[in-house]
């Protein structure tokens, strides 16, 4: 009798342990989340709810928007073992382009926009061939680089703020997808949930988002049992899929409850998505990886990490640019201002996402809940009426935190 | 004459690898006394021992220093005791001043502030006493290394040396240079100073020893003295004469035709432009042939293969290389894959893998196009592929999907092995493919070589250790200085002979 109550117990304890084992593994990639939710929940009781009413929420990410966008293309020159920190000044600067353009030339807002975009490609283009093909160290190109499109945009604007913008160019950042649902559904659900109003297409796309993440969650988990590398236990797999199947679920509901879906979120989502599979699923990306990982390697395998390395520059001014678009069009004028020491929030959130300061380590999702996490608290302090001084002071040490508690792991593992 | 300095049974472990085995050195006061062996023999390791870099506590056996039992913690401490060591690598700081250089860690200060004056003043006598016409405040990059070499010495002098140990001291310099190296060692034994000098070149070895200790496989073998006279002839035996029975797998191969030819191959260094690194290099492999490279480190083997492979080294590149019988273009690395040469680095950690990443990552680093379509890649695709090398390889991990910074030596060479033979190569230029793993992976990378050979591969195989290119090879170069010296077959080839061509130039 003994025996045969001994025995799930002990199946029991070692499950727990290989739990535990898995999670002080990968403490990093979870550590991320629950910061992000324990964040979350401390403003949220802190200030009364204010954190995720409605509008707030709507607010929060159209806030963080521009910094999402440009984080994408920052932990890829990241990854390839560089910095660029011209990316606030280029972002401003093409804000500026936008402006003159749009306001004072009265040119057509598409013709603009494509302009602007070329424009912040070719500015990427610019410095990613002095870092590549010259080896000049990209902190100092792009250091120059900020100074230089820092000037070009008080040149470009002659010190003033231009603008308002024309409304249809308002809406890249301001604007709210329609809801393409009867309104019929819309006021009924809003009756079932006891709410004003419901925006029937966000309430949708975030459970067919939410279903879709489950599904490839499940698939690959499937797929990768049977190369026999099911490393995460189930429970976590379980908990970690309704944690962020239901984040999102809540999110597009409390998004419903006001205007709906944002532009932005839109974009800033399908940009999200292409950069995630271009990272972890194509050749370029999987080189960018070895690039960084070991350029001397990489060079050996017959990667032309010269051409990488420029292409990864390119991309980041064209992100610089689209962020350009969506700032000054959130803002509806462009300022000489504009941008300043933003490259910093940029690069900070892709280093409390996991990127490594070497090279070779990082992920798109990593870099965007860390962009999200830095957000909350800018937006949670705000709140509460701590000063811009004291805010300062949290979101340096929050980096320090995550990157000393990065380097710590790393040590315990080697 | 009394002993300066006397090392008893000294025996050093490193995890696997037993690197000295109870070695002994007698070194008597005011000699030059030479030690040396092949690479890998232990000479360095023996010599960290001495200096410290080991400490006491990390070896066994005991060391006598002029008399007394010494215990060094570190390399301070030996370099209080008189103990200095120059290494291969020169170790000056380039953009600092002569006198900088050779002050630097014992600077003339007084309370933290640096006399100059006194400083170049010291700096100007030492440079006298070594023979160089240099001004102290001449910046250490703008002299050549032979000169460097000097100062290295005088900096030495600076510390009240009683034991200079130079580490081969004279493999980056020209002749004349060396020459004047070697005088300054006996101009400073008439001056009282007890020197070692590791070299592997046996012509210097004679003109300045006195004593010679042999050491082989981590063993010390002879002592030779000059006065009661020893020829190179019995240097060279003691160096290489060992057992060599079952250490190659049994393989009997049949070349096929003409692979690989290489012709009037020139390559300069890629920063002393003016040096030419190889001369005029010109060899051949068979498909199903295994040919040998054979020479010391530094006489040109990797810097010929890695030119070979898409210009990965040196400037001013000329020659040609066919494949097949037809001329390939070779200009750069993904174009020499294409065309069907792998080059497996010496150097795996940090040129052969991206160490931080899986087995599978690596294995199909070089060739991502054969496990994707229209550049997305199909991760099931690879993982076959990553476990199809795990199998043939009989790589020892828990899955591909482990990082290779965990896997042992001989593991991660088969990683690298892996890469390149999932780019289909014809020729496969192997560089040092055993180094620094345990006996029993060697000889599976041995028998890998061998079933390659028998797939119609011709493959190239550097190495340093010449049991394993007599084991393993149809044929075999022999180079030194840049130059194909020699070529012997299988029949012909032995350990006196390969070393004669070095040694004899």
């Amino acid at each position: 009798m003994n025996v045969a109550n001994s025995e799930p117990t002990a199946s029991a304890t070692a499950d727990t342990k290989s739990i535990r084992h898995y999670l002080s593994a990968n403490l990093r990639q979870y550590g991320l989340l629950l910061a992000l939710i324990a964040v979350m929940v401390f403003f949220q009781i802190v200030t009364d709810g204010t954190l995720l009413r409605a509008i707030n929420v709507t607010n929060l990410l159209l806030q963080n928007s521009y910094i999402i966008i440009m984080a994408l293309g920052m932990l890829i020159v990241i990854v390839a073992g560089h910095i660029d920190l011209s990316v606030g000044s280029v972002m401003g600067f093409v804000g500026a382009l936008a402006a003159v353009l749009i306001v004072n030339y009265d040119i057509n807002i598409y013709l603009a926009a494509a302009i602007c975009l070329a424009t912040g490609a070719a500015i990427g283009a610019a410095q990613g061939y002095w870092v590549a093909y010259w080896r000049i160290p990209s902190f100092i190109v792009t250091l120059a680089g900020m100074l230089v499109f820092r000037g070009l945009s008080l040149w470009l604007l002659e010190g003033q703020s231009v603008g308002p913008f024309p409304r249809e160019f308002q809406i890249i950042a301001t604007g709210f997808l329609p809801d393409i649902f009867p309104a019929g559904i819309g006021t009924s659900l809003a009756a079932f949930f006891d709410v004003r109003q419901i925006n029937t297409l966000a309430v949708a796309s975030g459970v067919v988002a939410a279903a879709l993440i489950v599904w490839m969650g499940v698939r690959t988990r499937a797929l990768n049992q049977s190369y026999g590398m099911n490393e995460e236990p189930q429970s976590i797999f379980v908990a970690r899929t309704f944690i962020v199947a239901a984040a999102l679920v809540f999110v597009t509901y409390k998004l419903a409850q006001f205007r709906g879906l944002p532009n932005v979120l839109l974009t800033m989502g399908v940009l999200t998505v292409i950069y995630a599979f271009l990272t972890q699923s194509t050749v370029i990306g999987r080189r960018i990886y070895a690039l960084g990982g070991n350029v001397k390697a990489a060079k050996l395998s017959g990667i032309k990490t010269e051409r990488l390395t420029f292409l990864a520059f390119m991309n980041m001014g064209f992100l610089a640019a689209a962020a350009g678009l969506v700032f000054a069009a959130r803002l509806n004028t462009a300022t000489p201002k504009a941008g300043f020491a933003l490259e910093l929030d940029v690069i900070a959130a892709v280093f409390i996402g996991g990127a490594s300061m070497s090279g070779g380590v990082g992920t798109i999702i990593g870099a965007v809940v860390g962009a999200f996490l830095m957000g909350v608290l800018n937006n949670g302090m705000s709140i509460m009426g701590i000063g811009i001084d004291f805010q300062q002071m949290i979101k340096g040490l929050v980096l320090l935190a995550a990157v000393i508690f990065d380097v710590y792991n790393k040590n315990k593992q080697g | 004459m009394s002993p300066l300095l006397e090392m008893r049974d000294i025996t050093k472990t490193f995890p696997g690898v037993k690197a000295l085995d109870h070695v002994n050195l007698e070194v008597s006061k005011g000699e030059i006394h030479a030690v040396v062996g092949e690479n890998g023999a232990g000479k360095s390791t023996l010599m960290k021992v001495l200096s410290g870099v080991y400490p006491h506590g990390q070896y066994e056996g005991e060391i006598i220093y002029d008399g007394q039992p010494a215990r060094f913690r570190d390399i301070r401490d030996s370099e209080d005791h008189g103990i200095i060591i120059i290494h291969q690598e020169l170790a000056l700081v380039p953009q600092l001043s002569i006198a900088e250089n050779i002050f630097l860690g014992n600077e003339r200060a007084k309370h933290g502030i640096i006399n100059w004056h006194e400083t170049n003043r010291r700096t100007e006598d030492l440079l006298a006493k070594v023979g160089l016409a240099e001004a102290p405040t001449t910046k250490v990059d703008g002299i050549g290394v032979g000169k460097q070499q000097l100062v290295e010495i005088a900096k030495a002098l600076s510390k009240d040396v009683k034991l200079l140990i130079l580490d081969e001291p004279t493999a980056a310099l020209q002749e004349n240079d060396s020459r004047k190296l070697l005088d300054l060692m006996l101009e400073l034994k008439t001056q009282g100073v007890t020197s070692i000098i590791i070299s592997h070149k046996l012509g210097e070895v004679r003109y300045v020893a006195d004593t010679v200790t042999v050491i082989r496989d981590g063993s010390t073998v002879s002592k030779l003295n000059a006065k009661t006279g020893f020829s190179e002839d019995d240097i060279v035996r003691d160096m290489v004469g060992r057992d060599m029975t079952h250490r190659f797998p049994q393989h009997k191969r049949s070349p096929g035709k003409m692979m690989l030819e290489v012709e009037n191959w020139n390559v300069w260094h890629p920063e002393h432009t003016e040096r030419q690194v190889i001369k005029n290099a010109a060899f051949n492999v068979r498909a199903g042939e295994v040919v040998g490279i054979a020479g010391l480190m530094g006489s040109g083997r990797t810097e010929l293969a890695m030119s070979i492979f898409g210009q990965s080294y040196g400037r001013r590149i000329s020659g040609s290389v066919k494949l097949d019988g037809t001329a390939i273009d070779v200009s750069t690395v993904d174009r020499a894959i294409a065309a069907g040469i792998s080059y497996v680095t010496e150097d795996r950690k940090s040129l052969g893998l991206v160490l931080d990443e899986t087995i599978q990552f690596n294995t199909t680093l070089a060739n991502l196009e054969a496990v994707s379509s229209g550049s997305i890649l199909k991760k099931n695709e690879e993982t076959k592929v990553a476990e199809k090398y795990r199998e043939a390889l009989a790589i020892r991990t828990p899955s591909v999907f482990q990082k290779t910074v965990n896997l042992s030596g001989g593991n991660q060479q088969k990683v690298v092995l892996a890469k390149w033979l999932f780019t289909e190569p014809e020729v496969l230029i192997l560089d040092e493919p055993t180094r620094g793993i345990d006996v029993g992976a060697k000889y599976e990378i041995y028998t890998i070589i061998n079933e390659l050979a028998d797939q119609g591969k011709a493959v190239v195989m550097i190495s340093s250790e010449m049991p394993e290119l007599l084991g393993m090879c149809d044929r075999i170069y022999v180079m030194n200085e840049g130059v194909l010296v020699g070529e012997l077959s299988a029949a012909e080839a032995s350990q006196e002979r390969i070393m004669s061509l070095i040694v004899n130039e």
